[in-house]
C-alpha cells in the first residue's frame, strides 16, 4: 500500500507535529520507501503464530502500597517552561 | 610518564590502586585530551569542575577496593545525571536539567568513578551515524570524514581518541555494538533486564538496553559489573544474583559449540568481511571449539519488524515531549494544540520526526493488525530461531557490521540504506539476549572491523569468555594517530 | 407490594421510543498511594503535591505496579460475580492533552483483569439483572482548571496516577431510574468491600453515559452517543432524558444521528458535542513496554474471596430470614454497610420489627433533613435502641416516642432518663383508666347518647379526650378497649 500526502497530514495531527508544507513531499517519498521495505513482511504467514507481548518470560513484580513520593513540587515545577508556583500553565484549551 | 590515557581501563585501575597516578591528574589528563579534540565533537556537556573535585574528595580520602576506585568516566547524553543538563541529542530537551541520577549511572558512581561529561548522540537515539544529533555530527577519530557509528557515536568517537578511559552506551538496534565496530573498540548489549532502564531517556522501551563500551573485554566485563544490577523501580529488571565478570573471565573455551547461521552471509557483502567471519571461525576452533552450522530463518524479517517496533514504542513514548512541564516550548501557538504541534515540529528532527510518524501510523486505526501485530508475531518467530538454536550450541559468532565505518553524508539521503547497517546486530534486541562485538581485523582502507559474539540469555560470562580468547588471538590493535589535536 | 410495570418511554409523534443505556463507572480505587507510583491519592492537597516524577512523567521515569490496587480490583470482581482473567495486560492509550503527562493513559483494553459479571436491582416491577462487560484497572488523569486566568489553562497533577476501575456495563438500562439504582448499587458493593468510597463530590465515582433509542419492540440498537465524565446521578439523569429526546427528534426528523462524545452542560442542562475529542478516537493502544502481563495465581484469587465481607444481596436475604422484615424493609436497610450496621445493632437490643419501621421512619426522616450519614448520627444504635424498646413494651406511646426522639437529639440524653424525668411513662393501669373515661363520658352525656343512636364517628371524640386529659400518655389500646366497653353498657 502507498501512504498519500492526506494520509500523512492524518497522521501528523495525530502525533501533534505540524509538517512543513515544502517537505511534504519528500516526506512522503521517505516514507513510502520504508513502507516498503516493511512490507516484506507480507511474504510470511503468521496466522497460527502468537504475538509476543514480553521477551520476559515473567509476570508483573507488584511493590506494596506505600507512600513513597511526592511533596516535591519544586523540583515537579522548576523545569517548567512557563513559570509558575503551584501550577503548570499552558495555552487556554478550547473544549 | 607515558601517556596514561592510551591504557585499559583495567590498566589505569592497576596504577590508581598502586598509587602510581592520583585521580586528579588522571582526570587532568583526561581534561587535556578533551579540551584538545573538540573537532571530533563527542560532548555535548563538560562537568570539568565536577569531576575535579570528585578526584580531589577520592584522593584525599581513597577507597581502593571499589570496581572504579576514582575513574573519571563520560556517558551517553541519554542517561539522566542529576543537576547537569541532559539533552537526548536533541532540540526538544535543550535546557532539560533532571533532578534525578539514572539507576545505572548511579551503579558506577557508587562503584567510585565519577561524571568527567555527557557524551553526544543521535537524537533519541535513533540513528546509526550519530548525524542526527541536535548538537552536530561526530568525527570517528578513525579517519576525519567518518562517522563514528550511532547511536553511541559521542561514546565510540570519545572511547577510540582517549577522551574517556571506558563509558557507556544504549543499544535499542545496535547502537552500542555498531559504534564499537566503527571505531576499533568493544560494545556489548546486555540481556534485555540486566541494567536497569530507570532514568534512561526512552526510546523503544521492549528493545533498549544500557551496556558498556571499552578498550579491552576485561574493561567490558569491569564495566558490566559495575552498572548491572536488579532494580525495582524497572518493572522489567531481571531479579537474579549479581555476577562478578571480571573475576570470573577466562580464555578457556575447549569443548564450546559456536553456531554459525548461514543466513548472516548476505548478497554484496563486503568480502573483507567475509574474511574477518573466516578468521574469527579459525580462531575459534583452533583454540578448540567446535563450529556448528545453524539457521535462525527469519533473520531477513528482523529490520521490517524492527522498523515496526521501535517506530511504534518511541512515537509513544516521545509524546511527553510537549513542551508543558520541561524542555523545549514554541512561542507560537495560540491554543494547546498549536503550541503542541509547533513544540514537536521545531523541537524534534527530522529522523525522530520520521519515526513517529511511522509509530503513529502503524498503531493507528485499521493498520494496527497489518503492521503492530504481525510485526509482534514475527518477532515471536525471530525469539524462537533463536531459543532453538540454543539447545545446540554456547554462542553465535557473526559479523558486526555489514561494513567498516562510512563517510559522513554518506547515507544520509536514503533512510533504508541508513537502516540496513543494523541488520546483524537488530535481530539480538528482538530476542532479548546478549551481544558483543569485539574489533578483530581492519578492512583495505585500515578501518577497523568488528565481530558479534550472541548469548542466550544472561549468558554474558559466557560471550565474554569468548571474546577474550578472540582479543588474545587476533592481534588486533587499534592504532589511531591523534590527527585532530 | 403490588408490581407496577415498567413504564420508560419517550413519546414521539410517531411512536413510543425505548431508551438504551449502558454505563462506564469509573471509580477511584482506594489505596494509600497511586497505581504506578508511590505518591499519595489523599483528596484535597494543595496543587502539584502528591506528584512524583513519574506522575509528571519526566524522562526515563517508570512504572512499578501497587499489589493493593490489583487486589481492590480483583475483590470488586468478585463482589460483582465476575469472572476473574488470571491473565491481564497493560495497554497504553494514547491521546494529548494537558493533563496527561505520559501522552498516554495506562489502561487495560484487550486483557482486562475482570471479565463478565452481573449486578441485581430491585426495581418497583420487579428485581432486573444488569450485565457487567468488564472491570479494569487504568490510571486517572489530572485536572485541568480553564477559570483562573483568560489565556492561560492550569494544571494540576495531584489526581494524574491515581487507581481507576472502570466498570463497563451491559447496554441493560432501560431509564433514568434504573440508572439511578444501578449507580446506587454498585457504590453499595464498593463501600461494603472498602474498594471505592464512592464520594461523588470529590469525584471518586463518575460515569461516562452511552445512550441510544429505538422504538418499542425494536430488536436492533439505534446509534449511541456518549456523554463523558457526568459526577452525579441527577447530572446523568437529566443528560439521558435530555440526549433521548433530542435522538427521537432527530429520527422524527428524519435525521441521523452521529456517533459522537457529548459533553453535558450542567447550567444549561443540555448535552453537546465534544468538537476537541473529534481525532482523538484513535488511540493506537498497544501494550505497555514497561510493563509485563499480569499473572495472578488463583491461590490468590481464593484467599480473597475468603476474605469477603458479606455483600448486599446476601445479607437482604439474611434480614428477611434472621428479622423477618419484607423485601422492601430489608433492601433499604442492605443499601449501605454502616446502615445495616447500625440496624444490626439495634435489633440485637431491641424488637426486629419495629426497629426496622422506626429506622426508616424518624431516624432517616430526621438524617436526611440534617445531611447527615448514618455513621454520624446524633442518636447512637444503643439509645435508640432504648426507644424502640420503650415502644414495644407499651412503656410509651408512638406519639410520645416522637417526642421522646426529639429530645434525644436536643440533649443525647437515652430515653429511659427521658421519660422518667419528664414523666411521659404510658398510663396503662386498666383501674385508672376506667375511671378517668369514665369521667369523660358522664362529662360528655349528649355525645353518648348521640353515639350510641349511630354516630360512630364520635368514638374519635372521646379517644381525643382522654389523651388530652391524660396529657397524651393513655395507652390507645387500652383506651379503645375501654372505651368500646363502657360506650356498650
Amino acid at each position: 500500500m502507498s501512504l498519500d500526502k492526506e494520509k500523512i497530514k492524518h497522521v501528523a495531527k495525530l502525533a501533534r507535529i505540524s509538517v512543513d508544507e515544502a517537505k511534504v513531499d519528500s516526506l512522503t517519498k521517505d516514507l513510502n520507501s520504508i513502507f516498503k521495505f516493511i512490507e516484506q513482511l507480507n511474504e510470511l504467514n503468521t496466522e497460527k503464530v502468537e504475538p509476543l507481548t514480553s521477551i520476559l518470560n515473567q509476570s508483573l513484580r507488584s511493590r506494596k502500597d506505600e507512600i513513597s513520593d511526592g511533596k516535591i513540587r519544586e523540583k515537579i515545577l522548576k523545569n517548567s517552561p512557563k513559570e509558575n508556583e503551584e501550577f503548570f500553565v499552558v495555552p487556554k484549551v478550547v473544549e | 610518564m607515558a601517556d596514561i590515557t592510551n591504557q585499559s581501563l583495567n590498566e589505569i585501575i592497576e596504577k590508581v590502586k598502586t598509587k602510581k597516578i592520583s585521580s586528579t591528574d588522571l582526570t587532568k589528563a583526561y581534561i587535556k585530551n578533551i579540551e584538545s579534540a573538540k573537532k571530533l565533537n563527542a560532548f555535548i556537556t563538560t562537568t570539568f569542575d565536577q569531576a575535579l573535585e570528585k578526584a580531589k574528595q577520592f584522593d584525599n580520602k581513597p577507597n581502593f577496593n571499589q570496581l572504579l576506585p576514582g575513574i573519571p568516566l563520560a556517558v551517553k547524553d541519554l542517561f539522566c545525571t542529576e543537576n547537569i543538563k541532559t539533552t537526548a541529542g536533541s532540540n526538544i530537551l535543550n535546557n532539560f536539567i533532571p533532578s534525578y541520577e539514572s539507576t545505572v549511572t548511579k551503579n558506577l558512581w557508587s562503584n567510585g568513578s565519577f561524571l568527567l561529561g555527557k557524551l553526544n548522540c543521535d537524537e533519541f537515539a535513533m540513528g546509526s551515524s550519530n548525524e542526527t544529533s541536535h548538537y552536530g555530527n561526530v568525527i570517528n577519530p578513525v579517519g576525519d570524514q567518518l562517522v563514528p557509528g550511532g547511536s553511541s557515536g559521542g561514546s565510540s568517537s570519545a572511547l577510540a581518541a582517549d577522551l574517556t578511559p571506558a563509558t557507556i552506551g544504549t543499544d535499542t538496534g545496535g547502537s552500542i555494538r555498531q559504534p564499537a565496530s566503527f571505531t576499533g573498540t568493544v560494545g556489548l548489549k546486555p540481556t534485555y533486564g540486566l541494567c536497569s532502564r530507570w532514568g534512561i531517556v526512552a526510546f523503544a522501551s521492549s528493545l533498549d538496553q544500557a551496556g558498556p563500551m571499552t578498550k579491552t573485554i576485561k574493561d567490558c566485563a569491569i564495566m558490566l559489573e559495575s552498572m548491572s544490577g536488579f532494580d525495582e523501580k524497572d518493572s522489567t529488571s531481571i531479579n537474579k544474583k549479581k555476577e562478578q565478570y571480571s573475576k570470573n573471565l577466562k580464555d578457556n573455551i575447549k569443548g564450546l559449540k559456536i553456531g554459525i547461521p548461514k543466513e548472516y552471509r548476505v548478497d554484496n557483502m563486503p568480502k573483507e568481511i567475509d574474511e574477518l567471519w573466516e578468521k574469527g571461525k579459525k580462531i575459534l576452533k583452533d583454540l578448540g571449539a567446535q563450529l556448528i552450522d545453524i539457521s535462525l530463518p527469519h533473520t531477513k524479517y528482523a529490520l521490517p519488524t524492527y522498523y515496526i517496533v521501535a517506530p511504534a514504542e518511541a512515537s509513544s513514548n516521545l509524546a511527553r515531549y510537549d513542551g508543558v512541564r520541561y524542555g523545549y516550548r514554541s512561542k507560537q501557538g495560540k491554543d494547546l494544540i498549536e503550541m503542541y504541534e509547533k513544540t514537536r515540529s521545531e523541537g524534534f528532527g527530522d529522523e525522530v520526526k520520521r519515526r513517529i510518524l511511522i509509530g503513529t501510523y502503524v498503531l493507528s486505526s485499521g493498520y494496527y493488525d497489518a503492521y503492530y501485530l504481525k510485526a509482534q508475531k514475527v518477532r515471536q518467530l525471530i525469539k524462537k530461531d533463536f531459543d532453538d538454536s540454543f539447545t545446540k550450541i554456547d554462542a553465535i559468532l557473526t559479523p558486526s557490521t555489514p561494513s567498516s565505518a562510512f563517510k559522513i553524508g554518506e547515507k544520509t539521503s536514503d533512510p533504508v540504506s541508513m537502516y540496513l547497517n543494523d541488520i546483524f546486530t537488530v535481530p539480538v534486541n528482538l530476542a532479548g539476549i546478549p551481544a558483543l562485538s569485539l574489533p578483530a581485523g581492519v578492512d583495505e582502507q585500515g578501518y577497523p572491523l568488528g565481530l558479534q559474539l550472541i548469548g542466550k540469555a544472561l549468558d554474558e560470562q559466557k560471550i565474554l569468555n569468548i571474546g577474550y580468547a578472540i582479543e588474545k588471538n587476533c592481534g588486533f590493535k587499534n592504532e589511531i594517530k591523534k590527527w585532530w589535536s | 407490594m403490588s408490581k407496577e410495570k415498567f413504564n420508560y418511554f419517550i413519546k414521539g409523534d410517531k411512536g413510543k421510543y425505548e431508551v438504551v443505556i449502558g454505563l462506564e463507572v469509573h471509580a477511584q480505587v482506594l489505596s494509600k498511594s497511586k497505581l504506578f507510583s508511590g505518591s499519595p491519592t489523599k483528596f484535597g492537597a494543595a496543587p502539584n503535591n502528591q506528584v512524583s516524577l513519574i506522575d509528571s512523567a519526566f524522562p526515563g521515569m517508570l512504572p512499578v505496579i501497587n499489589e493493593e490496587c490489583i487486589k481492590q480490583a480483583v475483590r470488586t470482581g468478585l463482589g460483582l460475580n465476575a469472572k476473574i482473567n488470571n491473565y491481564s495486560v497493560f495497554d497504553r492509550k494514547n491521546y494529548f492533552y494537558a493533563d496527561l503527562p505520559q501522552g498516554y493513559q495506562i489502561s487495560q483494553y484487550k486483557h482486562p483483569i475482570v471479565g463478565e459479571g452481573k449486578v441485581l436491582l430491585d426495581m418497583p416491577y420487579g428485581s432486573k439483572e444488569i450485565g457487567i462487560e468488564r472491570l479494569h484497572l487504568e490510571q486517572d488523569a489530572g485536572k485541568s482548571i480553564h477559570d483562573m486566568d483568560p489565556s492561560n489553562t492550569y494544571v494540576d497533577l495531584n489526581r494524574s496516577g491515581i487507581a481507576l476501575m472502570e466498570i463497563v456495563s451491559k447496554p441493560d438500562l432501560r431509564s433514568p431510574d434504573e440508572v439511578n439504582a444501578y449507580i446506587k448499587k454498585l457504590r453499595s458493593i464498593m463501600r461494603y468491600l472498602g474498594t471505592c468510597d464512592g464520594n461523588m463530590q470529590e469525584g471518586s465515582l463518575r460515569a461516562d453515559v452511552n445512550v441510544s433509542v429505538r422504538k418499542e419492540g425494536d430488536k436492533n440498537f439505534g446509534t449511541r452517543c456518549e456523554i463523558k465524565n457526568v459526577n452525579s446521578i441527577k447530572f446523568m439523569q437529566m443528560a439521558i432524558e435530555y440526549e433521548a429526546a433530542r435522538q427521537v427528534e432527530l429520527i422524527e426528523n428524519g435525521k441521523e444521528i452521529d456517533q459522537e462524545t457529548r459533553l453535558f452542560d450542567t447550567k444549561k442542562n443540555e448535552t453537546r458535542s465534544m468538537r476537541s475529542k473529534e481525532d482523538a478516537h484513535d488511540y493506537r493502544y498497544f501494550p505497555d513496554p514497561d510493563l509485563l502481563p499480569l499473572k495472578l495465581e488463583q491461590k490468590l484469587i481464593d484467599e480473597l474471596k475468603k476474605s469477603l465481607p458479606e455483600l448486599p444481596d446476601k445479607k437482604k436475604e439474611r434480614f428477611i430470614k434472621e428479622y423477618g422484615l419484607n423485601a422492601y424493609e430489608a433492601n433499604v436497610l442492605v443499601s449501605e454497610k454502616e446502615i445495616s450496621d447500625y440496624y444490626e445493632e439495634v435489633a440485637k437490643l431491641s424488637d426486629k420489627k419495629l426497629a426496622a419501621t422506626w429506622m426508616m421512619g424518624d431516624l432517616f426522616a430526621m438524617l436526611n433533613d440534617k445531611g447527615l450519614d448514618i455513621s454520624k448520627s446524633p442518636i447512637s444504635a444503643k439509645h435508640f435502641a432504648e426507644l424502640v424498646q420503650s415502644i414495644k413494651s407499651g412503656e410509651i406511646s408512638g406519639r410520645i416516642a416522637k417526642e421522646v426522639f426529639e429530645i434525644m437529639l436536643e440533649t443525647g440524653d437515652n430515653p429511659k432518663k427521658i421519660i422518667e424525668s419528664k414523666g411521659l411513662k404510658q398510663q396503662s393501669d386498666p383501674k385508672k383508666l376506667e375511671k378517668m373515661i369514665s369521667e369523660i363520658l358522664s362529662k360528655n352525656k349528649d355525645k353518648v347518647v348521640q353515639y350510641k343512636s349511630g354516630k360512630d364517628k364520635l368514638f374519635g371524640f372521646f379517644v381525643g379526650q382522654v389523651m388530652k386529659s391524660s396529657g397524651g400518655k393513655a395507652n390507645p389500646q387500652l383506651t379503645n378497649e375501654i372505651l368500646k366497653k363502657l360506650l356498650k353498657g
